[in-house]
């Protein structure tokens, strides 16, 4: 295991942060603030109560996830992307270090960035609601696996993009639809029978509330068939990265 | 490791890429410990395919690379520490700055920090003041110093430069050398490409001649030059003349302007060069020989002949 190099690779991409520290963490926060603006109060103080939640802080394990999901896959996608375009991958690939150990440099430093993101909405949050943790453990759980199972995610789509459309497209087209569409804002039972159907082919809802559950104790589906969910998705993506590794992937010629 | 092990042993390589272009044919190559060897070829000869190969950075299609006799896909570990390379293009990232970039390559290549030898470097390099620098705001040729700094961060025991003249300034050049020197008297083995034939024929100890994918001479620099170079016999004569005598017309003989020198090409590749019989020709013709000299061609004569006879 050549350590050193995780450390430098993990090093690295947490110094990037720190140079684009407005766009990586002041950007979403400012957003997260602003939903919390026109959903939590504006919208809110409209809506009484989601299964007896205060809406405002209703939408925050939502919020969280929207922001966490977006921000994982963007900054794990362009930490590999960047690299690839500008050439400078040429160093990581001739260094002594295996896929693995690349893998966890850069997924641990953007799985890194989207925890810390999460903390500070959380606390962003408290200025404008009550919150309760019902079972601060399972959060917790949630939160972490979230955060690497996306970075992860993020990281096999800037392996998979050849070009800067080919990098947005899939945020943009399917992540942001299936978090708005994934309860992050109403409880899908708000929703016709029909759609709530539909809904549970989403495989955000069951991430929205399970993370829902763990603060207020009100869910779409069991906990137990969230957890399941999200460690699924760990592990196709675990195998997908392997895959794309064993075949050195875009990046040998 | 004993004198004949060669650090790096390449056996019947040959990579098609997936366009189905075949950049190289078939290259059998024995690197010795601590040598520098300079390979040769134009554009597109596939010396960086090569390099590249050797490094980990394009999948062999057939064929075998040992370094230090570590296989480098199975033990690629092993074989990766060992190198280093400055590659052809000039690929820094943008956000970074010089210190940090080169500490970032030490780790990479698993070593531990050690800012003492990482200062020394890059003073070496005349990088010293420049450490705080984002690599983006340097100069191409900074920026090729810099790509050298992150190669050499790790000390490794090969080194591979790819191109490394391209672009490159009279005094860098001279700061490349020296630093090519010092590296070849610690013992570590360098490998360099360029289409500068002089570059070769100035620090090298072997050519090697690469075009079409193939390795087409391996040798020492100076029997390669003594073995494939024209040669050139000039003759001074004692008595000047007006014009070659008649029974001479074969030689092809040139005739300086005051008539004393008189010069005849051949080709040291020729069992028979022609000398013996020309001297006596000489003689025969009634003229006497004051002095002899032979002049060698240039290793870029002999590379333009050996790429031509191959076409
Ligand atoms: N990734 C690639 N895909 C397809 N063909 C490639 C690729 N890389 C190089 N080639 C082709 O392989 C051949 C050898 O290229 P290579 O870069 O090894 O040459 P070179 O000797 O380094 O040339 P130069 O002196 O111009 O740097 C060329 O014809 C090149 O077009
Ligand atoms: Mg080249």
């Amino acid at each position: 295991m050549n350590i050193e190099a995780v450390k430098a690779i993990y090093r690295a991409e947490m110094r990037r942060t720190r140079n684009t520290l407005l766009q990586s963490v002041a950007a979403p926060v400012i957003s997260t603030a602003l939903y919390f603006v026109v959903f939590g109060s504006a919208i809110g103080s409209r809506i009484e109560s989601v299964d007896n939640v205060a809406y405002g802080a209703f939408i925050v394990p939502g919020l969280m996830m929207l922001s966490l999901l977006t921000q994982s896959i963007s900054n794990a996608s362009f930490g590999i992307f960047f690299p690839k375009f500008t050439g400078t991958i040429y160093e990581v690939m001739s260094a002594p270090i295996s896929f693995f150990e690349i893998l966890i440099g850069y997924v641990g430093a953007a799985a890194t960035k989207s925890f810390i993101l999460g903390v500070l909405i959380l606390i962003t949050a408290t200025f404008f609601v009550d919150l309760r943790i019902a079972h601060p453990f399972w959060m917790i759980g949630f939160f972490l696996l979230t955060c690497v199972s996306f970075s992860l995610f993020g990281f096999i789509i800037g392996l998979w993009a050849d070009n800067f459309e080919k990098l947005q497209l899939i945020p943009s087209l399917i992540i942001t639809p299936l978090v708005f569409l994934g309860g992050s804002f109403y409880s899908v039972d708000m929703l016709p029978e029909f759609w709530q159907k539909i809904s549970l082919l989403n495989p955000v809802l069951y991430l929205i509330s399970g993370f829902r559950w763990s603060f207020f104790e009100v869910s779409d589906v069991s906990v137990g068939v969230s957890l399941s969910m999200i460690l699924l998705f760990l592990f196709a993506c675990m195998v997908i990265v392997w895959a794309m590794f064993k075949t050195g992937y875009k990046l040998k010629p | 490791m004993t004198e004949s092990t060669p650090i790096i042993s390449i056996k019947g390589l040959t990579k098609t890429y997936d366009n189905g272009h075949q950049a190289l044919k078939g290259v059998d190559l024995d690197i010795r410990e601590g040598e520098i060897l300079a390979l040769l070829g134009p554009n597109g000869a596939g010396k960086t395919t090569l390099i590249s190969t050797i490094c980990g950075l394009v999948s062999p299609s057939s064929g075998s690379v040992t370094v230090a006799g570590y296989d480098i896909i199975k033990d690629f570990r092993k074989t990766r520490e060992l190198i280093g390379l400055v590659p052809q293009e000039l690929t820094l990232g943008a956000f970074e700055k010089v210190g940090n970039t080169v500490a970032f390559s030490r780790g990479l290549f698993g070593k531990s920090p050690n800012n003492k030898f990482l200062e020394e470097l890059l003073n070496e390099l005349t990088l010293g003041d420049k450490k705080d620098s984002m690599v983006q705001q340097l100069s191409g040729g900074m920026k090729r110093r810099v790509l050298i700094a992150k190669a050499l961060s790790h000390e490794p025991r090969i080194l591979f430069l790819d191109e490394p003249t391209a672009g490159v300034d009279v005094e860098l050049r001279k700061d490349m050398w020296n630093i090519v020197e010092r590296l070849r008297q610690s013992g570590v083995t360098i490998i360099l490409t360029t289409h500068y034939i002089e570059e070769a024929e100035e620090i090298a100890d072997r050519v090697g001649v690469i075009s079409g994918g193939e390795l087409l001479e391996l040798e020492e620099k100076t029997a390669l030059m003594e073995k494939l170079g024209k040669k050139q016999l000039v003759v001074e004569l004692k008595n000047s003349i007006d014009a070659i005598p008649a029974q001479l017309s074969d030689y092809g003989l040139e005739l300086s302007a005051n008539g004393t020198k008189v010069t005849y090409t051949f080709d040291a590749r020729k069992e028979r060069t022609g000398m013996t019989a020309l001297l006596s020709d000489l003689s025969q013709a009634g003229l006497s020989i004051k002095d002899l000299n032979t002049a060698q061609s240039s290793l870029e004569d002999i590379f333009v002949d050996i790429v031509k006879a191959d076409a």
